[in-house]
């Protein structure tokens, strides 16, 4: 079942251009700390962070349908495992790396358990495991409880190499992860996600394996959110486990996907891009600005499930990137709805 | 001796859990959904209370005579502005929608009323602690004996209501299936409403409890519906009676983990809940039919 034939056949002309223009800026990007400002730098360390997050929340529940409420959890643990590694000898750029892939290997067993819980279920049952998760870093003697502790290994370099390495990683963590979930959606295995999105029991029906299908999506999600969670670390340079596994995070998380596009690829990379202006113009706000956060999360599930990047889709047909559902291959026509078809 | 009055004072917690789950549970038995602002709401329901009693004198008991309606007007409006609206946008959207609304109410009451922990104990004279000592080491506290009682008689409430009076009923019958029950006469939309209303009414009397029993604070609400969610999972989701059971199992376990080690309350609850849910992994389909004998009426 090679996808490989069947996507030539998805790209449009827009997408093309979607896609030179996607690498035209990522070359831009790649040479940012020699162009931009120190405080551009930070703050588009910071937005690729929140792109991180918004796509993999946007994964696990626009495309796989497993609404977590518990994602805080793999922030918080990336965040711990970086500074643990760190600690014991490892390199500090390269613990980063490292303690989200560890983080990632755990939460190939635990999918095992929570997958087994449904909806609502799912999703505090996630936020228990944040809990415990918190509980148990507190419990480590490096990490001094609530105090908490810094990713104290950083000193060792400048702040102008350290703001250009973290940015470095930040951007190669987040076009890595884009670049997965490109090809993940693209692939047989990316329509039948979306099939167990819609409706997973049909899914199952047709013949495709559900259970290993979102343990996948499971893990690549908390794999990502640890990545986050590191990069957030080496940025912040302090860990405090309350500000790490506040549900807070999944807040955010949930706002972007939903305000930028439930189960659109390119909704989360705008999410992201929509919550990083209101919390640089309104972050000051403090309590209010939270409020209108839950609102406007409250507003758009309840009334424009599909957020801008749907609305949009639905009014232009416009195509950036080329993740049609229909495949051409004859034996993957069946599973899917056809929200995207190809033009 | 110390081991035996822990366990008690963990039965006696567990009265609480399975008051704070008891609306929880019955709102995921009868309508299927899970409603993230649930700790939010009787942490709401706390500081009308304290409001009450603050400004106004009212005891708190009498004060739930005012807040308890209230709650379930608030149980209505919920139901019929965003959980009927949001179970149209499929599953999902009843979980983002409750959750983004446990955040306004978080943090309105943070706006409103600080960060400062309160109480209702200084509004309810010595019942707050006054005990029965049954030895030199053990002792009942009055309140938590109350608690007890109440969650007994408010889970058994609603059971009879459930399975003997015509609305319970037809809330039964909604729940089995919402189109066939207007065939009969039955007005899903108003039943759903109704069993909102009562749900959110266990959740007033819910707050008042967390409130004269402990302190909160504006963020409290998370701890509530998670202790909420672990009771009634343990006992069974959607089962009132096995709620109860639930709640007596958390309480035991956090009482007995706060004996190894000061963060072993916690840990211990959440352990206990993981245990249950690999032992139902584990156990399979057995677990399955053993939780649905014992789970009763409402949701089989």
């Amino acid at each position: 079942m090679s996808a490989s034939k069947a996507a030539v056949e998805r790209w449009t002309p827009e997408s093309r251009i979607a896609i030179g223009a996607a690498a035209v800026v990522l070359v831009v990007l790649a040479i940012g700390p020699s162009i931009f400002s120190a405080n551009a730098v930070d703050k588009l360390t910071t937005l690729f962070i929140y792109v991180i997050l918004a796509l993999m929340w946007n994964a696990l529940v626009g495309f796989c349908g497993l609404v977590s409420i518990g994602q805080q959890a793999f922030f918080g643990l990336g965040a711990y495992a970086a500074i643990r590694l760190a600690n014991s000898g490892v390199g500090v750029y390269p613990s980063l790396f490292l303690g989200a892939l560890i983080v990632g290997a755990l939460s190939w067993p635990l999918s095992i358990v929570m997958l087994r819980l449904k909806g609502g279920e799912f999703a505090i049952g996630m936020w228990v495991v944040a809990e415990l998760a918190h509980l148990i870093v507190n419990l480590d003697t490096l990490v001094r409880g609530e105090t908490g502790t810094s990713l104290i290994e950083l000193d060792a370099y400048s702040s102008a190499s350290r703001r250009a390495l973290t940015y470095w990683c930040a951007l190669a963590a987040m076009t890595g992860l884009l670049a997965i979930v490109f090809r993940l959606l693209r692939s047989p295995l990316g329509a039948a996600i979306q099939a167990i999105r819609d409706n997973d029991e049909a899914a199952e029906s047709v013949g495709v394996r559900v259970v290993s299908a979102k343990r996948l999506v499971f893990t690549l999600a908390a794999f990502g959110a640890a990545m986050g969670g590191a990069l957030w670390v080496a940025t912040a340079l302090t860990f405090q486990p309350k500000a790490y596994f506040s549900p807070l995070w999944t807040a955010y998380m949930i706002f972007m996907a939903l305000v930028g596009g439930l189960g659109t690829f390119e909704g989360a990379i705008l999410g992201a891009v929509i919550f990083f202006a209101i919390d640089t113009w309104f972050g000051a706000m403090g309590v209010w600005y939270l409020v209108g956060l839950g609102a406007t999360a409250l507003i758009f599930a309840l009334l424009f499930p599909r957020g801008f990047w749907g609305w949009f889709e639905d009014r232009t047909s416009l195509r950036l990137l080329p993740i049609g559902y229909r495949l051409r291959l004859p034996s993957l026509n069946r599973a899917t709805a056809d929200r995207r078809p190809d033009t | 001796m110390i081991f035996i009055n822990q366990v008690l004072q963990g039965v006696l917690l567990g009265g609480y859990y399975a008051l704070i789950a008891c609306g929880l549970s019955f709102m995921f038995g009868v309508m299927g959904v899970i409603n993230l602002a649930h700790g939010s709401l009787a942490v709401v329901s706390a500081y009308a209370l304290y409001v009450l009693a603050d400004r106004f004198g009212v005891q708190p008991f009498i004060g739930l005579c005012v807040v308890a309606p209230l709650m379930a007007l608030v149980g209505w409006a919920l139901q019929r502005l965003v959980l009927e609206r949001s179970a149209r946008g499929g599953l999902l959207a009843p979980v983002l929608s409750t959750f983004g609304l446990s955040i306004i109410l978080d943090n309105l009451l943070f706006q409103g009323f600080g960060a400062d922990t309160r109480s209702l104990a200084p509004y309810i004279g010595d019942l707050s602690y006054d005990s029965w000592a049954l030895t030199d080491q053990i002792a009942i506290g009055k309140l938590a004996a109350l608690t007890m009682a109440v969650a007994i008689v408010l889970l058994g409430g609603v059971q009879i209501f459930l399975n003997r009076t015509l609305i319970g009923r037809a809330i039964r019958a909604t729940a089995e299936d919402p189109d066939t029950v207007g065939l009969v006469g039955v007005n899903a939309r108003r039943v759903n409403a109704v069993a909102a209303a009562i749900a959110l009414a266990t959740v007033a009397i819910a707050g008042a409890f967390l409130g004269m029993r402990a302190t909160f604070d504006p963020y409290a609400g998370a701890t509530q519906l998670i202790f909420a969610f672990e009771a009634s999972v343990i006992g069974g989701a959607g089962s009132l009676w096995g709620t109860l059971a639930g709640g007596i199992v958390l309480g035991v376990a956090q009482s007995l983990g706060a004996l190894v080690n000061p963060q072993g309350f916690f840990i211990a609850g959440h352990i206990a809940f993981f245990a249950v849910l690999f032992a139902r992994l584990f156990l399979g389909r057995f677990g399955e039919r053993v939780r649905i004998a014992v789970g009763g009426a409402i949701r089989t």
